[in-house]
């Protein structure tokens, strides 16, 4: 016949809160435990998305051309560029540019302003969306335009919420007409992506008085040709520096391949010392648990004698223990949770608490209550009746 | 018939290299419904019978059966069950649970017995009714005096309607009106039909039972009878 669980767990609650004070410093251990698990892998989750979400957010299949080198043997030029689009596996490819300068209009002036040069589609290949007007186009650069597209910050800073299409800024002196803005992405690693102005490569060119380009940003048609264009890319730069060091080109896959590697094994790292404090937790159990057993063993003797067999006994002390680490978890997932929302807020940081980790956390409380239950229960279970009886 | 029954029980213990031999060839049977008290001197081995009796503890050699089953070599899971059926303990000092009312004390037995926990209460509540305490059940054993303490504990001892029913001492921590009501309600179970043993060393006690077996030096001796 089975053993009335139901009844075991009732006799289970009332042993443990005859003793509140005792019970909870012990539930103590396990509460701290489980929502430092979860609030310390929230955290590690919560960079690991943000990272990830900014480095996707410098555009998807992005691939990055670096020119390292010096002079005309080692630089691309417009027409060297536009060849790469003949590459298998490459979409869409924008060289650029950029250079620092001041931008002006009417009174204020924006200092140290990264200006790039590009064409049309670097808007896509980056991401950028258009807020209003259009962006520079192939017409523009074939044309040499002075018209210039800015991102969100400039825009604001220089003319609030008014409309700034159709306005002239002057960039280092000369006039540009806006012909467009961009809406506001964030910052991503790379330093702010709106405090920005875009004008035509061959504008950008003519400004600097330097007409070798030095980055080129590809797409490639998709996250399975990624490696060919690559590939064709470096085998292309390869035969024309004769150089590997003179250039380098950037896979953001890898990127974020390593990057996850990396937060990952901080997220396991942080999860880890978190999951030893439940582990001092659960030996905290243990420890009141002994304490219980000697303090309990007339109980135990005179369960024993009228009839309680070792299973019996064992059953009980280690249902008490899994109600106390089980108390422990649930307390400890609702401080977990919460806590991470605080945090969250508090600190600026994004946290993300995952289902999987709230259940692997209160399965692995459940388990250092059965776990480190055991010991003590056996122990109970397996004391001497007639002993027991006696015990004083 | 034949409710207790011994043949050559030893017991020896162990200590260093001494045998200490407490029980020596002890053979003694009780009938259903007898009513013996055993008597002895501290340290004569009456304890250790009363143990072996209980099923608490296994004699070194002999038989002994109870109800007509061997339980002489058992496992302690077997006595455990044995204990729980077959025998209602009453203890000198009451042994409850404090923590528990008399209710859930007297229902432990039942709980062991694996019946429902409906009928733990109601068997429970039968058998305070018998001792008269059906309406403390929600005490605390701290809440209760000596002798309802006792009269607690015999109603877990009966819940579970063994045969036999071993009261170690149960007068000795009372005072003598509190020691006249346990023995009353002992004596109208015995009447009943419970086969009761009663280990003591009160003469007037022991001389209310049928029949007195005396203890010495591990050695048994029947007395007179009352």
């Amino acid at each position: 016949m089975k053993i009335n669980i139901k009844q075991t767990f009732k006799m289970a609650m009332s042993s443990i809160f005859s003793n509140k004070t005792r019970s909870f410093l012990t539930m103590l251990g396990v509460i701290i435990g489980v929502s430092a698990v979860i609030i310390l892998v929230s955290i590690g989750q919560g960079t690991t998305k943000s990272v990830t979400d900014s480095i996707e957010g410098m555009g998807s299949n992005l691939l990055t051309v670096n020119i390292k080198g010096r002079g005309a043997d080692t630089s691309l030029d417009i027409e060297d560029v536009a060849s790469f689009e003949e590459f298998i596996g490459v979409g869409k490819v924008s060289g650029s540019s950029s250079l620092n300068g001041d931008i002006k209009s009417g009174n204020s002036t924006l200092e140290g302003i990264s200006v790039t040069g590009a064409s049309e589609d670097y808007l896509s290949i980056l991401n950028y969306e258009m807020t209003e007007g259009r962006f520079v186009s192939d017409t523009d650069v074939d044309g040499r335009q002075k018209v210039a597209v800015i991102g969100s910050e400039i825009r604001s800073e220089l003319f609030g919420s008014a409309s700034a299409v159709g306005q002239t800024i002057k960039i280092n002196g000369q006039t540009f007409t806006i012909i467009g803005s961009l809406v506001e992405k964030g910052s991503s690693m790379m330093g702010s992506s709106d405090e920005i102005v875009i004008i035509p490569l061959t504008s950008a060119q003519r400004l600097s008085g330097d007409t070798s380009i030095k980055t080129i940003y590809v797409q490639a048609e998709s996250k399975d040709t990624v490696d060919v264009a690559k590939a064709y890319m470096e085998n292309y730069l390869l035969r024309e520096f004769k150089d590997e060091d003179a250039y380098s080109v950037f896979d953001q896959s890898e990127v974020l391949d390593t990057v996850g590697d990396v937060t990952g094994m901080l997220t396991a790292m942080l999860g880890g010392i978190a999951g030893i404090s439940l582990l001092v937790g659960g030996i905290g159990i243990m420890n009141i648990m002994l304490v219980s057993v000697t303090e309990r063993t007339r109980e135990i003797g005179i369960r024993k004698a009228i009839g309680a067999k070792y299973t019996d006994i064992l059953i009980q002390f280690i249902i008490e223990s899994i109600v106390l680490s089980g108390m422990g978890g649930i307390i400890g997932v609702a401080l977990g949770i919460g806590g991470s929302f605080a945090i969250g807020k508090l600190a600026g940081i994004e946290t993300v608490v995952s289902s999987g980790i709230v259940i692997l956390s209160t399965m692995f409380a459940l388990a250092v209550g059965v776990i480190f239950g055991i010991y003590p229960a056996n122990k109970a279970a397996k004391l001497n009746t007639i002993d027991a009886l006696r015990y004083e | 018939m034949t409710m207790i029954k011994t043949e050559n029980i030893c017991k020896n213990y162990f200590m260093g290299n001494n045998e200490l031999k407490v029980l020596k060839n002890v053979s003694f049977e009780i009938k259903q419904k007898e009513f013996v008290s055993i008597v002895g001197p501290s340290g004569s081995g009456k304890s250790t019978l009363m143990n072996i009796i209980g099923c608490l503890d296994i004699p070194s050699s002999g038989k002994y059966y109870l109800d007509g089953i061997d339980v002489s070599q058992m496992g302690a899971s077997e006595q455990a069950d044995i204990r729980n059926k077959k025998i209602g303990f009453v203890f000198q000092s009451f042994n409850l649970l404090p923590k528990l009312t008399a209710l859930e004390n007297v229902m432990l037995p039942l709980i062991y017995r694996r019946v429902s926990e409906k009928e733990q209460i109601e068997r429970a509540r039968m058998a305070l009714e018998r001792v008269g305490l059906d309406d403390r059940r929600l005490h605390r054993p701290n809440e209760l005096s000596g002798g309802q303490q006792q009269r607690v504990a015999i109603a877990r001892a009966i819940a579970g309607n063994p045969p036999i029913i071993l009261a170690d001492e149960p007068t000795g921590n009372l005072d003598s009106k509190s020691g006249i009501e346990i023995m009353e309600i002992l004596n109208e179970l015995n009447s009943k039909g419970t086969t009761l043993i009663m280990i003591t060393h009160d003469d007037k006690i022991a001389h209310e039972s049928n029949r007195m077996v005396t203890i010495k030096d591990g050695i048994i001796g029947e007395g007179a009878s009352a």
